[in-house]
């Protein structure tokens, strides 16, 4: 209890002068402290609940710290890496050309939308058993649940991109001439491109969300495994929020990543605050 | 005058109606108008007169309800790089560097004489210094300049200007005047140019066509018979614009 009490007075009182700090420290220090007081709370309601089953803070931390060891981590995460680059990457090749070509022509539009919507609602869950009947129990099948999930964000996405280009740009382009491959080249994709790639952001986050359910194909390994493992040898209810954590931070860094894409010279345009 | 006396632009008859709701709506009501080459005409209205709506129809983009567009003596049938036009806003791509805006109709010509063309567009226009530059570094009258570069390199005959300074402040939309003059003066294309600003008209045009409200109809034509530069003070400019006040139906005092 006494270190719930102090953890939180140390997340109050820093947030206390975070007024007067620069905005650069405080993009920083909030975060920081709000998680910080977070943790506070979860040790303080371990404490007085007085369970003997949901892991305190400490107790999470400390099975991280025991994964790391064991080695076991490291292949956990390349396992998970592995499997959404690939349903994530066979995604963003499938549905970006899917998505501009639903996009620019009115007909493709009409023919394909419906559809489209009609599957995206389908939740990755519901397609386990048909990913393990085609595919087996393996990579493959958890590499097409992730694959199946961040498509849809990524043709909706592109789809409404192309659809939203304004149309000073596409007369422009009519007016010096630019018709068929070169028109889509020099106009649509560079003037879909912002919107595509903060498209690419949200199915990147989704397909790293389904995770834990593309690994309940009977895989063997990865973080998603991990959850599911840790619960049913023994209950060791610290090792699956470690591996919740873990989740949450790679998730963080992968948004980060792909966060890189906006800063290029071609599509600063699409992110400036006006 | 600094026109040639060979038409250039021949409007005949041409009207436009919009659907609104399944009812008819006439924007512009049988426009018959001859611009001459190298003629810089102003079509001055007030807005939703149907100027904006003439303009595309000229260019292309849009197709007349009834009547037609001869340019050269050919009926117009879609846009084209003889012809080009210049937006109000965010016409030139942000996704683009200044080089490579101005650059856009020149794709067909060989890599030396592109080169020289842009070039030679990127200095005429005062942007010698900022051909890497992406429009979003760039100031708006700056970025108009680019519009205007990315038209002229084409060598095109008639230039169409949407009110193209409309979004700019007032002291940089008069340096641009003079520049759009002096440029206009080099070249010699055609120019239409579309405002609702009555000093913007007389500082730039040899005729200035007055619209009515909608329907869009030719109230009258004024001549600028001032030249180059014009001195916004002179008696006689101030009796064109009483004239096109006139035209417009407004009263000049407030």
């Amino acid at each position: 209890m006494n270190l719930a009490l102090l953890l939180g007075l140390a997340a109050v009182l820093s947030l206390l002068p975070a007024g007067k700090l620069p905005i650069s420290v405080q993009r920083w220090l909030l975060p920081l402290a709000v998680a910080l007081l977070g943790v506070a709370i979860w040790h303080g309601a371990c404490a007085l609940t007085q369970t003997t089953i949901f892991p305190t803070p400490l107790e999470s931390f400390a099975a991280i710290f025991e994964l790391a060891r064991s080695s076991r981590l490291w292949n956990d995460v390349v396992a998970s890496l592995f499997r959404v680059t690939w349903g994530f990457g066979l995604a963003a090749l499938v549905g970006i050309p899917l998505g501009l070509w639903i996009g620019w022509r009115t007909r493709s539009f009409l023919a394909f939308n419906p559809l489209v919507q009609g599957f995206r609602p389908i939740s990755p869950i519901a397609w386990i058993p048909i990913a393990i009947l085609w595919f087996g129990i393996g990579d493959i099948s958890a590499i097409f649940l992730i694959f199946l999930a961040s498509i849809f964000p990524i043709v909706v996405g592109t789809t409404a991109a192309v659809q939203n280009i304004p149309q000073v740009y596409v007369r422009s382009a009519s007016n010096f001439g630019l018709t068929g491959f070169e028109l889509f080249r020099r106009v649509v994709l560079p003037a879909a491109m912002p919107q595509i790639i903060t498209s690419l952001r949200i199915a990147l986050g989704v397909a790293w969300l389904v995770i834990v359910a593309a690994e309940m194909v009977g895989m063997q390994s990865g973080l998603g495994y991990l959850v599911s493992d840790a619960r049913n040898m023994g209950k060791r209810y610290d090792l699956v929020v470690a591996a919740m954590i873990l989740i949450g931070l790679i998730g963080i860094v992968l948004d980060v990543l792909v966060r890189q894409l906006q800063n290029f010279d071609e599509v600063r345009w699409g992110f400036a605050k006006r | 005058m600094s026109t040639t006396g060979q038409p250039k632009v021949r409007f005949e008859r041409v009207t436009k109606d919009f659907e609104r709701r399944g009812e008819a709506l006439r924007v512009l009501d049988p426009i018959d108008l001859v611009v001459e080459a190298g003629e810089f005409v102003c079509l001055l209205g007030p807005s939703g007169c149907g100027k904006s709506t003439l303009l595309n129809i000229a260019g292309g983009f849009e197709a007349p309800s009834s009547g037609r567009v001869v340019i050269d003596g050919e009926a117009v049938q879609g846009p084209s790089p003889q012809r080009v036009f210049v937006f109000q806003e965010y016409g030139i791509f942000p996704w683009a560097s200044v080089w490579d805006n101005v650059g856009l109709g020149l794709r067909a010509l060989a890599k030396d004489l592109q080169y020289e063309r842009i070039q030679a567009t990127i200095d005429l226009v005062g942007l010698t210094g900022f051909e890497k530059s992406y429009p979003m570094e760039l100031s708006g009258g700056m970025k108009q300049r680019v519009g205007v570069a990315r038209a002229l390199a084409v060598s095109p005959d008639v230039i169409y200007m949407d009110e193209p300074f409309g979004a700019l402040d007032s002291l940089t939309r008069l340096t641009m005047r003079a520049e759009l003059i002096r440029i206009w003066q080099t070249r010699k294309p055609t120019i239409l140019f579309v405002t609702h600003d009555v000093d913007e008209s007389i500082q730039l045009a040899d005729r200035v066509v007055v619209f009515s409200p909608r329907p869009g109809r030719i109230a009258g034509i004024v001549e600028v018979d001032l030249p180059h530069p014009r001195d916004l003070g002179s008696s006689r400019y101030g009796e064109i614009k009483n004239q096109l006040y006139e035209l417009l139906g407004v009263r000049h005092s407030v």
